[in-house]
C-alpha cells in the first residue's frame, strides 16, 4: 500500500506561524477524527458526536474551524510551539517543514515492535519572512489568509477523492488504527514531526544522519 | 437502477440525503450568521446528531429548507441551491454566494449506503464547515451590521448564477457516490463585489446596487457624472416622489457642476422638508416647499441659490404634486446678480408686495438671484406671507439702513452688494429645517448627514488658536529655549533608545 503523500507551502511572517501551523492542522484533524466508538455485543458500534469551533486568527485574516476538544487542541498547540522555537533557534533562513502523519500500528510478534505503517502523510513547509514596516504587515495579513484559505481548499479537495481509509476496526484492534488516549474525539493514530532546513537548502537531521553514517563507514 | 438496492438500503439512502440536504442548510445560513459558531463534542452519541456532527438546527432555517424542498429531495436535475446575499440599510441588495446541492447520473452500485454512504456524507459536511470560512462571504458576513445584512434564500429546481455578476468562481466542497447517483456540493461566489449596478429605476426585482460608491467621496463638483438612482431603490412607500427628487437633483446637480462647493452646499440647504412652523419668515421658497415635502427646488444657473418659476400655474400644480422637473433657466424672471443688487437697493417698502427677497438659508452664499413675486405664487400659507413681509421690509438686510450719501459711487455700489450678502448674520437668522442632503437617508440611523452638518457647521474654536499669541513675544521665546534644550539633554537617552525602537 502506497502512502498518500501532500505538501502544502505558506510563506508566514514570524508571529503567524503558530497560527498558520494549527489552521492547517485543525482543518486535516477536523476530517480525520471521529467520534468516540462504543462497542456494543454481536460486533457493532456507535459513534459519538463531533463538535466544531470557530476559531479566529489575531495575526492573520482568517478563521478557521477545529474539533471542539481542548485536549487535541492542547497536543496540536504543544507540536507547533516546539517547531516555531526550533524554527527560531536554528539560525537558519527561516524554513521549515512539519509533517503530520497518519499511521496504522501493524502488530508484530516478539521480540519485534509494532510496525507503524503510514498511509497519508501531510507536510507543511514554511518559510519564514521578515518584513519591514506595519504596512507590509497589514499586506501580509490579508495575504496570509487567502492563501491559508487556498490551502484549506486543497485539504479539503484531497480528502474528499476518498482514496484509501484503513477499515473500521474492531474493538480489539481500535487502537491500532485510532488514537483513543482522548476523552472526547477520536483522531486516527497520527504523529507530528518536524525538519528545519538550514541556509543551504538541506535539512539538519539529514547532515546529522550522513555525518554518522560518514563517521561509522569509516 | 433502483432494483439494485434494497428497499431498506433505498429507505436509508433517502433518508440520508433528506438529512444532509437539511444539515447543509444550517452549516451554511450558521456561517452567514456573523458570529463564531461553537459545539460540544460529546463523546456519548445522542441518537440524534445525524453523520456524527455536533450542528444545532435553526427551526426557522428547517422551516424554509423543508418549505423548499416541498416533500421531494435533491436528485437528478432538481438542485437545492442556498443563495447568500448582502442587503444595505438603503435597500440595496446583491448576490454573494450560491451554495448547490446536486446529483448527477453517475452511480456507485458498490458502496454501501449504511456504512460508507453515511460516513462520506459526515466528512462532506465537515468539508463545507471548513470552506464556509474561507469564501469571501464569510468576512462580509462577520462584519454585518449597521451598514448591511446578510440574507439567505433557499430554492430547488435549476441552479441559477446569473445574480453572481461576471467572473464568479466556483469551489468544489466535495462529492459522494451513491448508488442512485453522486451527490455534488459546490459553492459559486462572486468575486467583484464592487460592482456598478447599470440599473436605473426599477422596481421589480432586488438591486443590484452600487456599493463602492457609497463609500467613496467625490468632490461636489463631479456630482453630475454619478449616478444616484443606483444608490438605493426607493422605499415601496416613497416611490415616485423619491424619483422625483432624484429626477430634479440630477438636473440641479448639473446646474452646480461649475460651483464651488459652498454655494452647492447652500441651494442644497433649500432643498428643505420643512415641518410645521417653519413657515419662513424669510422664505416663500420655503413655504412652497411646505406642501410638498419631496420636491426640489431647482437652482439657478447662476449656480447657489435656487429658484421657484414664478408661474402661477407652477404654484397650483405644486399644490397637486410635485413638480416632476424644472429645467435650469426655464425661470420666467431670470435675473443676473447684478442687477439683482440694484433692483435690491431701489425697492422701497411699497414695493416689498411685488418683490421679493434675494437672501439665502445657507451660509455661504454671496450670490442672490432671481426674485419671486409671492403674490403671484398660489401660497398654503398665505396668511403668513404678509406678516413675513412685514418683517422683510424692516430686515436690514434686504433693504439697508438708509446710508449717508456715499463718499463715492463705487462706496455706493458696494454697499448695495453687501446688502445682499448673508455673511457676518447670526447664525439665528438662518432658519435651516430638515435639511436633507443627497443621498442620504434618516429613517435607519439616529443621526444623518444632515443633522452631523448642521451640529458640527460652526465648531468652536480651537482652545490652541485661541490663546493669545502675541502676548509671548519672540524675546521670550528665546529666553526659554536654554531651559528646554537642557531638560532635552538630560532625557537624551531616552530619545535615542525610542529612535532606536522605531528602526
Amino acid at each position: 500500500m502506497n502512502c498518500r503523500s501532500e505538501v502544502l507551502e505558506v510563506s508566514v511572517e514570524g508571529r503567524q506561524v503558530d497560527e498558520a501551523m494549527l489552521a492547517l492542522l485543525h482543518t486535516i484533524l477536523l476530517h480525520r477524527s471521529t467520534g468516540k466508538f462504543h462497542y456494543k455485543k454481536e460486533g457493532t458500534y456507535s459513534i459519538g458526536t463531533v463538535g466544531t469551533q470557530d476559531v479566529d486568527c489575531d495575526f492573520i485574516d482568517f478563521t478557521f474551524v477545529r474539533v471542539s476538544s481542548d485536549e487535541l487542541d492542547r497536543v496540536i498547540r504543544k507540536a507547533v510551539a516546539e517547531f516555531k522555537d526550533a524554527l527560531g533557534n536554528s539560525g537558519s533562513d527561516g524554513m521549515g517543514q512539519i509533517s503530520l502523519e497518519f499511521y496504522q500500528k501493524k502488530k508484530s510478534r516478539w521480540p519485534f515492535s509494532d510496525e507503524c505503517i503510514p498511509w497519508e502523510v501531510w507536510s507543511i513547509k514554511v518559510n519564514v519572512v521578515n518584513l519591514a514596516n506595519e504596512q507590509e504587515r497589514q499586506i501580509c495579513r490579508e495575504k496570509v489568509g487567502e492563501k491559508l484559505g487556498e490551502k484549506v481548499i486543497n485539504i479539503v479537495e484531497v480528502i474528499n477523492r476518498h482514496e484509501y481509509l484503513p477499515k473500521m476496526p474492531t474493538q480489539s484492534e481500535v487502537d491500532n488504527v485510532f488514537d483513543t488516549s482522548l476523552k472526547d474525539v477520536q483522531p486516527y493514530l497520527y504523529k507530528i514531526t518536524f525538519q528545519i532546513t538550514d541556509s543551504l537548502g538541506t535539512s539538519v537531521s539529514t547532515t546529522m544522519r550522513r555525518l554518522i553514517k560518514d563517521t561509522l563507514a569509516l | 437502477m433502483d432494483s439494485d438496492l434494497s428497499p431498506q438500503d433505498k429507505k436509508d439512502l433517502d433518508k440520508f440525503i433528506k438529512f444532509f440536504a437539511l444539515k447543509t442548510v444550517q452549516v451554511i445560513v450558521q456561517a452567514r450568521l456573523g458570529e463564531k459558531i461553537s459545539t460540544c463534542s460529546s463523546s456519548s452519541p445522542t441518537g440524534s446528531d445525524w453523520f456524527n456532527l455536533a450542528i444545532k438546527d435553526i427551526p426557522e432555517v428547517t422551516h424554509e429548507a423543508k418549505k423548499a424542498l416541498a416533500g421531494q429531495l435533491p436528485g437528478i436535475g432538481r438542485s437545492m441551491c442556498v443563495e447568500i446575499s448582502l442587503k444595505t440599510s438603503e435597500g440595496d441588495s446583491m448576490e454573494l454566494e450560491t451554495w448547490c446541492l446536486e446529483m448527477n447520473e453517475k452511480c456507485d452500485k458498490d458502496i454501501k449506503v449504511s456504512y460508507t454512504v453515511y460516513n462520506r456524507l459526515s466528512l462532506l459536511l465537515k468539508s463545507l464547515l471548513a470552506i464556509t470560512r474561507v469564501t469571501p462571504a464569510y468576512k462580509l458576513s462577520r462584519k454585518q451590521g449597521h451598514d448591511y445584512v446578510i440574507l439567505y434564500r433557499i430554492y430547488f429546481g435549476d441552479v441559477q448564477l446569473t445574480g453572481l455578476g461576471e467572473g464568479f468562481q466556483t469551489v468544489r466542497v466535495g462529492i459522494v457516490g451513491t448508488p442512485i447517483g453522486t451527490i455534488t456540493l459546490s459553492c459559486a461566489y462572486r468575486t467583484n463585489l464592487a460592482l456598478m449596478s447599470s440599473r436605473q429605476f426599477e422596481r421589480t426585482g432586488p438591486i443590484m446596487g452600487i456599493i463602492i460608491d457609497h463609500f467613496v467621496e467625490r468632490p461636489f463638483t463631479n456630482m453630475a457624472h454619478m449616478h444616484p438612482c443606483s444608490y438605493r431603490a426607493p422605499g415601496e412607500d416613497e416611490g415616485g416622489t423619491y424619483a422625483g427628487i432624484e429626477d430634479s437633483q440630477e438636473v440641479c446637480t448639473t446646474s452646480f457642476s461649475t460651483s464651488p462647493p459652498s454655494q452647492l452646499y447652500s441651494s442644497r440647504l433649500s432643498y428643505q422638508t420643512p415641518g410645521l412652523g417653519t413657515v419662513d419668515v424669510c422664505h416663500p421658497t420655503a413655504c412652497t416647499a411646505a406642501a410638498h415635502p419631496h420636491q426640489m427646488v431647482v437652482p439657478g444657473k447662476e449656480g447657489g441659490v435656487p429658484q421657484v418659476p414664478a408661474q402661477p400655474t407652477h404654484g397650483t400644480a405644486a399644490e397637486h404634486g410635485r413638480i416632476p422637473s424644472c429645467p435650469t433657466g426655464q425661470s420666467p424672471q431670470p435675473a443676473p446678480p447684478t442687477s439683482c443688487s440694484s433692483e435690491v437697493k431701489t425697492v422701497s417698502p411699497s414695493d416689498a408686495l411685488e418683490t421679493t427677497f434675494t437672501r439665502k438659508v445657507g451660509a455661504f452664499v454671496n450670490k442672490a438671484t432671481t426674485q419671486v413675486t409671492t403674490t403671484s405664487l398660489d401660497l398654503p400659507f398665505a396668511a403668513f406671507a404678509p406678516r413675513a413681509y412685514d418683517l422683510e421690509e424692516n430686515d436690514p438686510m434686504v433693504h439697508p439702513p438708509p446710508s449717508p450719501a456715499p463718499s463715492s459711487p463705487l462706496q455706493g455700489s458696494l454697499h448695495s452688494n453687501s446688502s445682499t450678502h448673508s455673511v457676518g448674520q447670526p447664525q439665528d437668522d438662518f432658519v435651516m429645517v430638515d435639511f436633507k442632503p443627497a443621498f442620504s437617508k434618516d429613517d435607519l440611523l439616529p443621526m444623518d448627514l444632515g443633522t452631523f452638518y448642521r451640529e458640527f457647521q460652526n465648531p468652536p474654536q480651537l482652545a490652541s488658536l485661541s490663546i493669545d499669541v502675541s502676548a509671548q513675544s519672540m524675546a521670550e521665546d528665546l529666553d526659554s529655549l536654554p531651559e528646554k534644550l537642557a531638560i532635552y539633554e538630560k532625557n537624551i537617552d531616552e530619545f535615542d533608545a525610542f529612535v532606536d525602537t522605531l528602526q
